[in-house]
């Protein structure tokens, strides 16, 4: 079985883009399964469902970064996608954070950004453009043949390996390319890793701390000049 | 250096054939898609922009100089040759407009010579599709509806080096047609115009006709025609005069309708 997995902030058509994707998927034979994974609400899986009839499956990370939610259900997940007998599962996260990237070392990681969102986005997105394979640009209709070409330059200058696909996500055009590059990923193994590590770790905030200031919280850190502290436990 | 593109028939909404076996295009022409609203022509120029191989759902196929595209200009967008200008394009950036064509520039030119020579050359060639001079320092998003499709336009034909450019209905808000379809003619590129306009239309080399989403008749521009076209030009610029006539305050005179010269249409008729 192959994995995709498909980020990218939110709204940039990461849904419209894995619907072509799956219905070029079926037309060439394959046996996609789809999972999406949000915070709270997502009925994705319940409109793939009934629009394609594959097997569809959705985790709420609550109170967990989704990420992070992603990274610890991604094995059960794979173990879900082979029993139904699909070929290819697609992964779409919530999309929140530009600092995480839970791609995969033997999956395909597909990062959807859309061209109206400004032509500085790509210097902002971090780890979940610069470790992705493949960068689908959307709604490149909508914006001047300039900042079109400034934001591909862009994406190149901070990810020079990353493929870039521009497409029309309504219409599914200029998709084909990138059903050709998951048909050409190799099936994944039994272990995989991620491919960068997440944002630091052990953030006092993320296990419930609610004070404000510096001086409340330890381990990594931000100050408020930019600078980055540990401090141990107090 | 491309020389030509083709487009090999596919089929209409009801599945009927096109009506050209084989549309070409050769580096230069100026070509129109005219229909009504829903006739097919974005779909065409869809079809054009992406390359198809036969998986759009016309059917039809792209070539170029004969062969189908490399596989770079679908891989890499670096390497497409065609820039598309449409109905909903516009820009996003609020940057003052010397920095932003500065901006786009960089990623053209060598040299911050050759950078400020492709800057000027665009804002001159916009400043001549509109009545509304834009100044460097103007912010993007003041720009008027008119200025910023001349500067679309502009961009697209200056700074990028792409050889074919698709317009999509950007007739519509105030730019010079005349004087829009004299100045590209300098440059030598394929422009293919989707248009309602009988201005944009009859300066064309040809017109392309869409029905019910196929190909329906490619009529060259004859010589009846092209002998209209300084009639139908003057009452284009007539109307801009009356519409800018208008908006400044003034009263309208029987003298400013003088483009009419209704003996002039008559011997056309003759």
């Amino acid at each position: 079985m192959k994995l995709v997995i498909c980020a990218g902030p939110a709204t940039t058509g990461k849904t419209s883009v894995l619907r072509h994707v799956i219905k070029k998927l079926l037309e060439r034979g394959h046996r996609p399964a789809f999972l999406k994974l949000d915070i709270q609400f997502a009925e994705e899986d319940e409109l793939i469902t009934r629009e394609f009839a594959i097997p569809t499956r959705k985790v709420y990370s609550g109170e967990l970064c989704p990420d992070h939610c992603l990274v610890i259900v991604l094995k059960d997940s794979m173990v879900w996608g082979q029993k139904t007998g699909s070929d290819v599962l697609l992964v779409e996260t919530a999309g929140l954070c530009l600092r995480c990237s839970p791609y995969v070392e033997d999956g395909l990681g597909v990062i959807v950004l859309e061209a109206t969102s400004g032509m500085n986005l790509p210097l902002k997105v971090g780890p979940m453009l610069t470790l992705a394979d493949v960068a689908v640009v959307t709604k490149v209709d909508r914006v001047s043949q300039a900042e079109r070409e400034v934001f591909r330059a862009r994406i190149q200058d901070v990810a020079p390996a990353v493929r870039i696909r521009e497409a029309n996500a309504l219409y599914g055009i200029g998709l084909g390319p990138l059903v050709d590059t998951i048909l050409a990923t190799p099936d994944i193994g039994d272990t995989t890793l991620l491919r960068g590590s997440p944002p630091a770790g052990s953030c006092t905030i993320c296990t419930g701390a609610r004070e404000i200031g510096q001086t409340s919280h330890f381990g990594r850190a931000k100050t408020f000049d930019n600078g980055l502290t540990y401090e141990g436990a107090r | 250096m491309i020389e030509r593109i083709s487009v090999l028939a596919g089929r209409g909404r009801r599945s009927e054939a096109d009506a050209v076996p084989c549309l070409e295009f050769r580096m230069g022409d100026v070509v129109s898609i005219v229909g009504q609203t829903g006739s097919g022509k974005t779909t065409l120029i869809n079809d054009i922009e992406m390359f198809a191989a036969g998986d759009t759902p016309s059917g039809r196929r792209v070539l170029i100089d004969g062969e189908p595209a490399p596989a770079a200009f679908r891989d890499d967008p670096a390497c497409n040759p065609v820039a598309m200008i449409t109905q909903h394009t516009t820009f996003l950036s609020d940057l003052p407009v010397g920095d932003f064509l500065h901006a786009h520039a960089r990623i053209r030119k060598a040299t911050p010579e050759e950078m400020a020579t492709a800057v000027a050359r665009t804002l001159d060639f916009a400043n001549e599709l509109t009545g509304e001079p834009i100044a460097p320092a103007s912010r993007m998003t003041e720009l008027s509806g008119g200025q910023v499709r001349a500067l679309l336009i502009a961009d697209a034909t200056v700074i990028c080096h792409t050889p074919i450019i698709l317009l999509d209905e950007v007739e519509n808000a105030g730019i010079h047609r005349g004087r829009t379809l004299a100045l590209l003619r300098q440059h030598r590129k394929i422009f293919i115009f989707v248009t309602h306009d009988p201005n944009i239309t009859l300066l064309s080399d040809y017109r392309i006709v869409m029905k019910e989403g196929r190909i329906a008749a490619l009529l060259p521009t004859d010589e009846i025609e092209r002998s209209l076209r300084p009639a139908v030009t003057g009452l284009d610029d007539m109307m801009s005069r009356l519409r800018d006539q208008l908006r400044c305050g003034q009263r309208v005179r029987p003298s400013d309708l003088d483009a009419l010269r209704p003996a002039q249409l008559r011997s056309f008729r003759e």
